[in-house]
């Protein structure tokens, strides 16, 4: 009775999860292996330089973009959370606000900002005599990318470190911990189901992002668009499947990894 | 109640722990010390108050009085108000941050670290302070022993119930021998029984280690048992401090008599060696002249024998069956009910008429209403 009643509330989400997802990704799978080469082609990923090089390219980007963020976000989310200051509603407000804002606009900020004619390139031009462009490179996609990223990981870190306990805090330092220490000892420890929740979000959606890539410059050498490329102007369907499955399994054992690795301290912190 | 105690032990009774830098407790004195919040609270009106080295003082108040700040102040996680200092043995610690005091703390909420298990946890004061690890692990192991919780030594801090962390709380604070053990309301959270054990346990090991130690609670039995010295405050100020025999016998205010234990009074006038009342008069060769009011315990007051003349008059009117004593609330005179405690075989029914005998020796008159 009760397992019947169980599979009845599960049903739901089965559908949905079948339907928009399971059927999809074997039929991406089936078309991945139709092309010439056949299964053969899922191989390409690591044996043709040009994939193989852009998946190591876009782990990398999104590795260093998840890092970059967790730092960043992570400061200023206890920061915000435990000092109160005038214009500090404002502040939050306006830290959170690229979470409105598609790929394009983001990448269309990078280029106002690091462009040919950016702010930075002018400043530099003027104080060296050297314009500094970089809003066209990996350096400019990864910017763009932190600063899509740092809006929902700072709202995390704040809800989580709302729940820090100051008593905790305050128990190492009577121990001799220095504030230093207990940073490092209590309040990162606290944060961390917080950092890797928002963290393997961060992952996967610069994994994925395509949208400020595609703004920048078409010849950035990240999957996502590498697959575009195959798909359009190649019109190599079969292989834009195998590498757009194949993005998919990265990013999602990637996950699993950081959140096994993450479990233990994250139960422990239960 | 318990009685008081003379003031720490002969130093030949305490133990010392086994190694040779052993607790060395200091004497904790706070002058013009108040607090004020950034939001304006007043919480402390500027006060002084000596701790001698080795003794166990508790502070008791009602919630909000400010027992806690105070506390917080001796530990450095607050500064006091411009002018007001803090001195360890003499020496000005004002300035120092809690990390660089020396001084244990001991939650109500425990606060232990969710992220490290029992041994971790009790192991982490000599961890920052970069004790090597044989002595760490010696010095560990000698603290759990002490607290009775070596099997607990590898659990996380979810598995433990109440009494058991704050078991490893204590454990942990007292691994790094502070100076001084400050304990807010450590039993607050447990359940009765627990904490009359956990009680017993504390008093036992504040005495054996010798460590000056400050306690907060706003339970008077607690403070009576386990304090050499009790601190009363009132509204951020130092109502009364004195051993419990002191604040409960002789009681500076009209606060602190009728915060601690149950207080019996009665208005009346002195005259020809009685203190007449509207229920009747006391026999009272000392009475001061002019006292309008008196105050007992209800120990001091008993029901009359047979035969004999009361000097009270009065009627029940409730009376509960205590176990080993009915306690009765009695009407005397225009003041509030008089408690008085009777032999648990008599059965009493509302509106019985009873004769009071009071003990001159347990009258107490208070300077505010003398
Ligand atoms: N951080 C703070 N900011 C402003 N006011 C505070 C702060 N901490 C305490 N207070 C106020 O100071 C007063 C004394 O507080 P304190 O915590 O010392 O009381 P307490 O005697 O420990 O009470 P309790 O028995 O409820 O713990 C209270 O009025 C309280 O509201
Ligand atoms: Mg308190």
């Amino acid at each position: 009775m009760a397992r019947y009643r169980l599979f009845l509330l599960i049903l739901p989400a089965a559908i949905v999860f079948t339907a928009f997802f399971l059927l999809p990704l074997a039929q991406l799978f089936v078309i991945g292996a139709g092309g010439k080469d056949g299964i053969a082609a899922y191989a390409a990923i690591v044996t043709d330089r040009n994939y193989r090089a852009s998946l190591v390219a876009t782990v990398l980007l999104s590795g260093g973009v998840t890092l970059a963020t967790l730092i960043i976000s992570g400061i200023a989310g206890v920061f915000l959370t435990r000092n109160r200051f005038p214009f500090r509603p404002a502040v939050t407000a306006m830290l959170t606000f690229p979470l409105a804002f598609p790929g394009v606009v983001i990448g269309f900020m990078v280029i106002m900002l690091a462009g040919r004619q950016g702010l930075v390139g002018d400043v530099t031009q003027w104080v060296f005599g050297d314009k500094l462009v970089f809003a066209y490179s990996m350096a400019g996609l990864f910017m763009g990318y932190v600063y899509f990223s740092i809006p929902r990981t700072i709202l995390t870190v704040m809800a989580s470190a709302e729940k820090l306990d100051p008593k905790l805090e305050e128990a190492a330092r009577s121990l001799g911990a220095s504030p230093l220490r207990v940073v490092w000892d209590v309040i990162i420890p606290g944060l961390m189901p917080a950092f890797v929740a928002a963290g393997a979000i961060c992952f996967a959606t610069a994994m994925g992002a395509f949208g400020t890539a595609f703004t920048l410059a078409t010849r950035i050498n990240v999957l996502p668009m590498v697959i575009y490329t195959e798909f359009t102007d190649q019109a190599n369907i079969a292989m834009a499947a195998a590498l757009s499955f194949i993005l998919g399994a990265i990013t999602w054992l990637v996950l699993a990894v950081a959140r096994t690795a993450a479990g233990s301290s994250v139960a422990a912190a239960g | 109640m318990g009685g008081a105690r003379t003031q720490g032990a002969p130093d030949g009774t305490r133990m010392s722990g086994s190694d040779s830098d052993a607790l060395r407790p200091v004497s904790v004195r706070l002058e013009r010390c108040g607090k004020t919040f950034a939001d304006g609270t007043k919480a402390l009106e500027p006060l002084d108050l000596e701790i001698a080295a080795g003794e166990t003082a508790v502070f008791l108040g009602p919630s909000g009085c400010g027992k806690t700040t105070t506390l917080r102040l001796i530990a450095g996680l607050e500064m006091p108000d411009p002018g007001g200092r803090v001195l360890f043995d003499g020496v000005d610690v004002t300035a120092l941050p809690v990390e660089k005091r020396n001084v244990g703390l001991v939650f109500q909420s425990y606060a232990l670290f969710p992220n490290m298990d029992v041994r971790g946890n009790v192991a982490y004061g000599l961890r920052v302070r970069g004790m090597a690890k044989p002595e760490r692990e010696k010095r560990v192991d000698e603290m759990l022993a002490m607290m009775r919780i070596e099997a607990l030594a590898h659990r996380r801090i979810d598995q433990l119930s109440g009494g058991q962390r704050q078991r490893v709380a204590l454990a942990r604070a007292l691994a790094v021998r502070p100076r001084a053990l400050l304990l807010d309301e450590p039993l607050t959270a447990l359940d009765a029984k627990l904490r009359d054990a956990l009680r017993v346990e504390i008093d036992a090991l504040l005495r054996r280690l010798g460590i000056t130690a400050i306690y907060v609670t706003h339970d008077q039995a607690e403070a009576m048992a386990l304090g050499d010295r009790i601190v009363v405050m009132e509204h951020g100020r130092v109502a009364q401090a004195g051993t419990p025999r002191e604040i409960y016998q002789a009681p500076a205010t009209r606060f602190v008599a009728e915060f601690i234990g149950t207080m019996n009074r009665l208005a009346g006038r002195a005259e020809a060696g009685r203190f007449v009342t509207a229920a009747g008069a006391i026999p009272w060769p000392e009475a001061p002249a002019g006292a309008r009011e008196i105050l007992f315990r209800p120990e001091a007051v008993r029901l009359s024998a047979d035969g004999e003349t009361p000097h009270l008059a009065g009627a029940v009117i409730s009376a509960f069956f205590m176990g080993d004593h009915t306690r009765l609330f009695v009407a005397a005179g225009e003041g509030a009910p008089l408690v008085v405690e009777a032999a648990a075989r008599r059965h009493f029914a509302r509106g019985d008429r009873v004769g009071l005998v009071v003990d001159p020796a347990g009258l107490l008159t208070l300077k505010d209403s003398a």
